[in-house]
């Protein structure tokens, strides 16, 4: 009997089709748009990155984390420490930051996660404070009060502007992508596995605290360069906005209202926060407590979220991560 | 010297307080392994309460109890049956997620009602008298009835899971839910009943967070981070734990706060990631996982 294994869908030849025409004519966005956009869309793009390694951590990995901002605001006070301390250009700091976020969550996992589940979520958090209460003590990073990034002084307001932009796009589309590939990859196999049953994937031959570990780096990476962006875009950092756990709430929030496991979910999650944002700014808390309540109420209701909705009614999967079996067998040759 | 003895005895005193935080959070954990994101803000919520009883019925605050704590178990009674036992089952992430939307629920809900602005329950001069231990240390007598509360409360807790039938049907519940339901246990019904004496155990703590200290809306993640590092630093599973979590964690934050005041809170984080490091299932373990 012979098979193929499908990989792609109608939806995702379509999607990609359309998505990569409108990269590139968003690319250029610094040549025709405003700079009230462009800084949107870096606050945007942040967003979406650090929702998509939240995502790839606690909806792949099973590994649920509140304590993501501890890597968000290392990577952003890795920018301003190398930028203007060490004299190194601030815009290749920004992927340095990344490094270095992932370097310090190795020694912070072996605290971590010594922790299971929901307490392994507070163990975060503590941790993240851990981060902010130093930073917050350490004087020659301004304290409590934060500081102002003067390394971006020498390059004109439009330069800034663009390469910001563009490392943005850079860093969104390199998070999706890459997420993308690895779940399609063998690893991505494994982190679903995990995800499902945990002894399982061990009885399946899977090194799942070696899985698990390589995730949570990829993720501290991946928030810690959203962070760098963040702050680079608005040039001026302090605790306690760089280590917010409000961050986490949000990332979350987006995640679990677009449809967490999903790589499509993060997408329409943060879509819909900056449409709901943009529409209730006026209103401060009350803003925040219809985004608690929608949360909870998908959370009970629809767990897959929205886009898990999507699928399960009309398949539609613009990034296919499964693999399917078709039989290429002619029709009434039953398959055994 | 006694400088550094009275270092220490004020944090064991802190200690009652941050026990008292912890054991509604402690018997939650041993009954249904719900890690509640929003205790800390139900602390800061029952305060409030606390408050608005005070003001509207002139009591003193420690008389608003007979009101507040009827009161926060029949919240927390509803919150159990209404929301939270939906969340209860395999998977770890709803109960974080819905008691995390909880917490922005509240807190955004207190900062709506009440401003941001820092209240502060008043006991009539009490809160301020302290007797002298001799060598210049001074004890106040609200820490130490704090701390005797405290006391009481984890061997209370301890006699009703050793001893009263509700205790065990707790243990059985937290055991094995469905060997328990077969003997005719309603783990959802003892699910409630733990988290209203949870609440009802927070409405104390709040009580006494409000009059030692000032309390604002955005005061609970950090009374949750506390409660949750004591009970892991005493061990899962025992109130006597707690107790002792509790009592850590206060001197540890008031060592470091004497070393450099920007310090307190961090040492005592640091405290617990020490303790985590050697220990990692605390000092008085007794259940696991």
């Amino acid at each position: 009997m012979s098979f193929t294994v499908q990989r792609a869908t109608l939806a995702s030849r379509i999607g990609a089709a359309v998505a990569i025409p409108l990269l590139i004519a968003l690319a250029t966005l610094p040549w025709w748009g405003e700079s009230s956009w462009m800084r949107t869309f870096v606050e945007f793009a942040c967003l979406l990155t650090l929702a998509q390694m939240w995502n790839l951590l606690a909806g792949y990995g099973g590994v649920v984390s509140i304590g993501q901002q501890a890597f968000l605001g290392l990577g952003a006070y890795a920018l301003f420490v190398l930028a203007d301390h060490a004299g190194v250009n601030p815009f290749l700091c920004v992927p340095i930051a990344g490094v270095i976020a992932a370097l310090i969550a190795l020694p912070t996992s072996k605290v971590v996660f010594r922790l299971r589940g929901g307490y392994f979520a507070v163990g975060t958090w503590v941790v993240a404070e851990v981060y902010r209460l130093l930073i917050a003590n350490a004087s020659f990073l301004g304290g409590g009060s934060g500081k102002s990034l003067a390394a971006v002084r020498p390059f004109s307001k439009s330069v800034r502007e663009s390469v910001t932009f563009w490392m943005a796009l850079a860093a969104v589309v390199s998070a999706i992508g890459l997420t993308y590939l690895l779940l399609r990859a063998r690893h991505g196999l494994a982190l679903t596995a995990i995800r499902d049953s945990e002894r399982a994937a061990a009885s399946q031959g899977i090194d799942v605290d070696a899985t698990k570990l390589w995730v949570y780096l990829a993720s501290a990476g991946g928030s810690g360069v959203a962070g760098a962006l963040y702050y680079l875009n608005t040039v001026r950092v302090s605790p306690d906005a760089a280590f917010n756990v409000g961050w986490t709430a949000y990332i979350i929030f987006i995640v679990v209202i677009g449809g967490i496991g999903t790589i499509e979910g993060p997408i329409l999650g943060t879509l819909i926060f900056f449409l709901l944002r943009e529409t209730l700014a006026d209103y401060g808390s009350v803003y925040l407590i219809v985004l608690g309540a929608v949360a909870v109420l998908v959370m009970v209701r629809f767990p897959r979220g929205l886009w898990g909705y999507v699928q399960q009614r009309f398949d539609l999967r613009f990034f296919p991560v499964q693999r399917r079996v078709r039989l290429d067998a002619p029709a009434g040759d039953a398959p055994q | 010297m006694s400088g550094w003895l009275d270092t220490i005895i004020q944090g064991v005193l802190l200690g009652g307080l941050y026990a008292l935080f912890a054991m509604g959070l402690s018997l939650i954990f041993g009954v249904m392994r719900l890690v509640n994101i929003a205790h800390g803000d139900l602390i800061v919520l029952a305060a409030y309460l606390a408050l608005v009883v005070v003001n509207a019925t002139g009591l003193n605050p420690l008389a608003a109890l007979a009101i507040c704590v009827p009161a926060m178990f029949l919240i927390g009674y509803v919150l159990q049956r209404g929301l939270l036992n939906f969340t209860l089952g395999g998977d770890i992430l709803p109960p974080l997620l819905v008691t995390f939307g909880l917490s922005i629920i509240i807190q955004n809900a207190l900062l709506q009602g009440f401003s941001a602005d820092p209240r502060a329950l008043r006991l009539g001069g009490f809160e301020t008298e302290s007797f002298h231990l001799g060598a210049g240390i001074a004890v106040g007598y609200l820490p130490l009835l704090v701390l005797g509360v405290a006391i009481a409360l984890a061997f209370a807790l301890e006699l009703l899971f050793a001893r009263i039938p509700l205790g065990r049907a707790f243990r059985a519940t937290s055991d094995d839910p469905e060997a328990a339901q077969l003997m005719g246990v309603n783990d959802r019904h003892v699910y409630g009943l733990a988290m209203g004496i949870a609440l009802g155990i927070v409405a104390v703590a709040a009580v006494f967070y409000g009059i030692r200290t000032t309390f604002a809306p955005t005061d609970g993640p950090d009374r949750l981070l506390f409660a949750f590092e004591a009970v892991i630093i005493g061990g899962l599973g025992s109130f006597w734990g707690t107790l002792a979590g509790g009592i850590v964690l206060g001197v540890a934050q008031t060592v470091g706060f004497r070393l450099d005041p920007g310090w307190g809170v961090l040492t005592g984080h640091l405290a617990f990631l020490v303790v985590l490091l050697f220990r990692p299932t605390g000092l008085f373990p007794r259940t696991r996982g």
